[in-house]
């Protein structure tokens, strides 16, 4: 009896294991043009294409840099030169197309084409930057944060 | 959409509609123009990723055949797959109402695996098609439990 207690212990961490590391995963690097990389957990790493993008990344690209993102509920973002992205929130049910997408334009210009998320709900989709908020219904916009000009 | 800045919302619905915040709660909007957003967002534009394509294959009733009309479908889907960088694909199987669900779910995984390794068979990387099942919960067509429905005898692939 405490054998099989402790084994199905063992099993059930090893379940939530496999779950997390999937619910991590929020995109894919399809576009890496110059200096791009992923800030995660206080590390930087390189960005090349078919690099994961996960929960609480930032893709941050140098002078000469660009990128773009896939991600699971299809929607598309990219960046360009100088600029730092931050996935803040992502969840995705895609039996349902139902869940939340939130994203920090710390700088530099975004450009966005909305996946299911958006379409499937108004609002449930976010781009933040230092000054707005920008709700998102199911379109295709661009974004930038910077100096006055 | 929507622009928001402390507790101000304003909403863009036109085309090039676009808003600026210089200072918190001061929202202006305007109007762009495609050679202005071009000039700004050159390179951001330009990094955007090829966007999703979607497909349907039908299937032989109760079987995990395609239709003869389907077959030419696998090839569009794996040109689809071999002109992306880092393509991913998202295969899922659905069936009709006939049957139980256990054995529609049995048969839309089988669906599912069928165009898999069609598609593995002409060159994709196994490692990079992701598939469901869906048995008889997600009818394309609306029909009784028990009814047959060709249109609904099918799997649904993404290629992004």
């Amino acid at each position: 009896m405490m054998m099989r207690g402790l084994l199905s212990a063992v099993l059930m961490v090893a379940v939530f294991a496999t779950a997390a590391a999937a619910v991590d995963e929020v995109g894919q690097i399809k576009v890496s043009k110059g200096n791009v990389h992923i800030e995660r957990e206080g590390k930087s790493l390189p960005a090349p294409v078919g690099a994961k993008v996960r929960l609480r990344d930032v893709v941050v690209t140098g002078a000469d840099g660009s990128a773009g993102v896939t991600f699971l509920d299809n929607s598309l973002m990219s960046v360009g030169p100088g600029s730092a992205l931050a996935i803040d929130r992502f969840a995705f049910d895609s039996t349902t197309n139902q869940g939340a997408f939130e994203s920090s334009l710390k700088r530099g210009t975004l450009s966005v084409v909305s996946g299911k998320i958006a379409k499937q709900a108004p609002d449930a989709m976010k781009v933040r930057t230092p000054a707005a908020i920008l709700g998102v219904r199911g379109t295709e916009f661009v974004v930038r944060t910077g100096e006055k000009d | 959409m929507s622009v928001t800045s402390d507790g101000k919302e304003q909403v863009l619905n036109q085309p090039y509609a676009s808003a600026k915040v210089e200072r918190a709660g001061n929202v202006e909007t305007s109007t762009t123009s495609r050679p202005d957003v071009q000039q700004v967002f050159g390179p951001a534009l330009a990094a955007m990723p090829v966007r999703p394509a979607s497909f349907t294959v039908y299937f032989d009733e109760g079987s995990d055949e395609l239709t003869p009309q389907s077959r030419g479908v696998v090839a569009r889907i794996f040109a689809e797959i071999a002109r992306r960088q880092a393509p991913e694909v998202v295969v899922i199987g659905h069936t009709d109402a006939v049957g139980t669900m256990a054995y529609n779910d049995e048969l839309s995984i089988k669906r599912a695996e069928r165009m898999r390794d069609e598609l593995v068979k002409l060159g994709a990387a196994k490692d990079r098609i992701r598939m469901a099942g869906r048995g008889k919960r997600e009818p394309l067509i609306r029909t009784p439990d028990g009814a047959p429905q060709p249109r609904n005898r099918r799997v649904e692939v993404t290629v992004r």
